[in-house]
């Protein structure tokens, strides 16, 4: 086992996937010989070669319709949008063409396509590189949407998300990308979509979230733990499909649940995952399900992101409203 | 200063003019239906001509056809062909059955005549996902409803042809409209830079629903657009067989040779609305453009040009026109066969496995479909 970075884990899995499929291709701004801007492709297009690793033109429409266009010709594209603010670029191609082919074509063609793209604040990035767009894409039928929040989930994850067969946006968080290190086996290994994962077990208080806040609701569990609450954290790693089961199990063991997103909270994924709850487990809650969630503005220019991004204290201070409802 | 080397005087419009001096119409046969560019004939065999003359005819009644059914209630979603027969069917006629076709809107008679069933088509304007399952082995895809979104599919489809070794090309039509679009460039791009094997056809028939082509852009051809993307760009009179049918089979050529994409413009018409929902062409465009137009018609001038050569007769268009309402008839009534189309069905296409929220939907659509 070698200890990881999640951008090295997220290397890894292309080098291993690139070496096991011969139709994978990876591509986009910069992925080439530069090794992408932050270095997620780093050596693959030495080693692979310009047939499999390339640099594409500076669109990232075209990035889209390239990928749809490959993969209907039998290929399995692993396409980089340089930042997920960059999205609106290539919403179509996303939204509008390959979530739907398969339908469209009443499964006469498919789209194995994984997305992958940077996203997430409190990197002090310029504006549009930062955004939580996740729900946007959670709102479109037809794809997958994965978001990573340690080296190991990243790597066998993203093994997933490139074996199946439909399109799957893949978010990485900017802020992950070397927070920390973990030991990722070398071998491959594969963790299922739509299956969220019980970071801490507890038995007070459910906390749901993804991505980098699910290392602030730790940070917030370790905090209330001190104060006598024990407080469970389920990492959804996938936000569609959710892993409805784990969250509702979780739930009815705990009688009380908060959901934490970056993303602002109107009609995000944290909304959706309380309409779930009261759909499913209403009559298990002992409090109103509330959510941690960044205000309904822009992202906001990055000297104010420190504020505006939603942290452990947050999650603590909304933490203590339900658990003493 | 070495040396006294005259400075050019600054001129930023010469190599625009030059450009726009370069990009004359290609044509081959004149509405008369006469030969005017005889070194430039393609080499099609009796019979190819009259085959390309059968379709023309058949696909002509087709048209009419489906506008009498749709009047009647009995087809949905229509884009009438009338006029662009040529630009439609000759480019399709230069093609292989290997090659790939991702089509406007308005392109269904190229998907015909490459393999897809005429009662398929049928199902499409109706609007049931039958209509879309492409038989195996028939390369198109459904025609593409955002204009412009099949111009970047068509550069990964030629894309993925080169790496795979394949001897075929992408096709990719849109109309002058779709050439304002951004896809649109970057698709003729990306096709350039990866010197892709991909023919993007615009079939300027001159309104984008109401907008004159004049509105759409400062460039005086959309051939010429081709220079931005570095790739080899033709204006085509649409309203000639010939002069598609050889543009598009040069094309080809070149493309399977590794030479890359081209940009073909073809100059036509539709005679009929933006589509029978509701669109009134009186509104933008006068009787007297509309018979302007109808006089380069590309029946009438290939009709003319094949009774010449003893090739065509009143008796063989009868018989052309006879087999295409019997092929109507027949493929309408397959098409009324078609099962009921239901909302599972539709839950059951959109990923390979269901997940957790559609698998609880499908229960209960499935509750409510069987009553």
């Amino acid at each position: 086992m070698a200890q990881m970075t999640m951008i090295q884990a997220i290397t890894d899995a292309l080098r291993t996937e690139l070496k096991n499929d011969p139709k994978t291709l990876v591509f986009g701004e910069d992925v080439g010989v530069n090794g992408g801007v932050f270095r997620a492709t780093e050596g693959l297009h030495k080693e692979f070669g310009e047939d499999r690793v390339f640099d594409t033109p500076l669109a990232e429409s075209g990035i889209g319709g390239l990928s749809i266009g490959l993969a209907l010709t039998g290929f399995r594209p692993i396409p980089e949008i340089q930042f997920f603010g960059f999205v609106f670029e290539v919403m179509d191609s996303i939204a509008g063409q390959m979530s739907r082919m398969r339908y469209r074509s009443g499964g006469r063609y498919n789209m194995p396509i994984t997305v992958r793209s940077p996203f997430g604040g409190g990197v002090h990035t310029p504006e549009l590189h930062s955004d939580s767009l996740e729900g946007l894409m959670a709102q479109t039928p037809g794809l997958k949407v994965v978001v990573p929040s340690t080296p190991y989930d990243a790597k066998g994850l993203l093994l997933s998300a490139i074996r199946d067969n439909d399109p799957v946006i893949f978010l990485e968080h900017l802020k992950l990308y070397r927070a920390f290190r973990q030991e990722v086996p070398e071998e491959e290994y594969t963790i299922p979509l739509g299956k969220a994962d019980i970071k801490r077990e507890g038995t007070d208080l459910t906390i749901i979230t993804y991505g980098a806040m699910v290392h602030e609701s730790l940070k917030a569990a370790d905090e209330l733990a001190k104060e006598g609450h024990s407080v469970e954290v389920v990492d959804l790693r996938t936000i569609s499909p959710l892993d409805i089961d784990t969250i509702i199990a979780s739930v009815e063991k705990t009688g009380r649940a908060i959901v934490v997103q970056e993303a602002q909270k109107m009609a995000g994924v944290a909304a959706n995952v309380v309409a779930e709850i009261n759909d499913r487990a209403i009559l298990s809650l002992e409090a109103p399900v509330l959510r941690v969630a960044a205000p309904d503005t822009v992202y906001p220019f990055s000297q104010a992101e420190s504020v505006w991004l939603p942290n452990y204290k947050d999650v603590i201070e909304t933490a203590k409203k339900v658990l003493t409802f | 200063m070495a040396s006294k080397t005259q400075n050019a005087p600054l001129d930023a419009k010469k190599g625009l003019q030059a450009v726009e001096e370069q990009f004359q119409t290609f044509q081959i046969l004149n509405e008369e239906g006469e030969v005017v560019n005889e070194a430039a004939m393609p080499q099609l065999t009796d019979e190819q001509l009259q085959e390309l003359m059968r379709r023309m005819v058949y696909t002509r009644i087709l048209d009419q056809r489906s506008i009498s059914l749709n009047r009647q209630g009995r087809l949905g979603f229509y884009a009438p062909t009338a006029g662009q027969e040529a630009s439609q069917l000759a480019s399709q006629f230069a093609l292989e059955k290997e090659d790939f076709i991702l089509p406007g809107y308005r392109d269904v008679p190229q998907l015909i005549w490459h393999g897809l069933p005429l009662y398929q088509a049928f199902l499409f304007s109706r609007g049931h996902f039958q209509g879309n399952q492409i038989p195996e082995g028939v390369n198109v895809l459904s025609p593409q409803i955002i204009i412009g979104a099949q111009y970047v599919q068509a550069a990964g489809v030629a894309l993925g042809f080169k790496k795979n070794g394949t001897k075929a090309v992408a096709i990719t039509y849109t109309g002058d409209g779709g050439a304002s679009q951004g896809d649109f460039y970057e698709g003729i791009n990306f096709a350039g830079a990866f010197k892709a094997p991909a023919i993007f056809v615009v079939q300027n028939n001159r309104f984008a629903i109401s907008t004159p082509v004049e509105k759409q852009s400062a460039a005086k051809t959309i051939a010429q657009k081709a220079m931005a993307a570095g790739i080899p760009g033709i204006q085509v009179d649409g309203m000639d067989p010939l002069a598609v049918y050889a543009a598009v089979r040069d094309a080809r050529e070149r493309a399977i040779n590794g030479e890359g994409p081209t940009l073909i413009e073809t100059l036509t018409y539709r005679y009929g609305p933006h589509t029978m929902a509701g669109d009134d062409p009186t509104r933008y465009r006068t009787a007297d453009l509309d018979n302007e137009w109808e006089k380069k018609d590309p029946l009438v001038r290939f009709r003319k040009f094949l009774e010449k050569k003893g090739l065509w007769s009143e008796e063989k268009e009868n018989e052309v026109i006879d087999q295409a309402k019997e092929d109507i008839k027949e493929a309408i009534k397959k098409a009324d066969a078609a099962p009921k189309q239901k909302v599972t069905d539709l839950m059951s296409i959109m990923f390979e496995e269901m997940p957790h929220n559609l698998n609880e939907q499908y229960e209960i659509y499935q509750a409510k479909e069987s009553k």
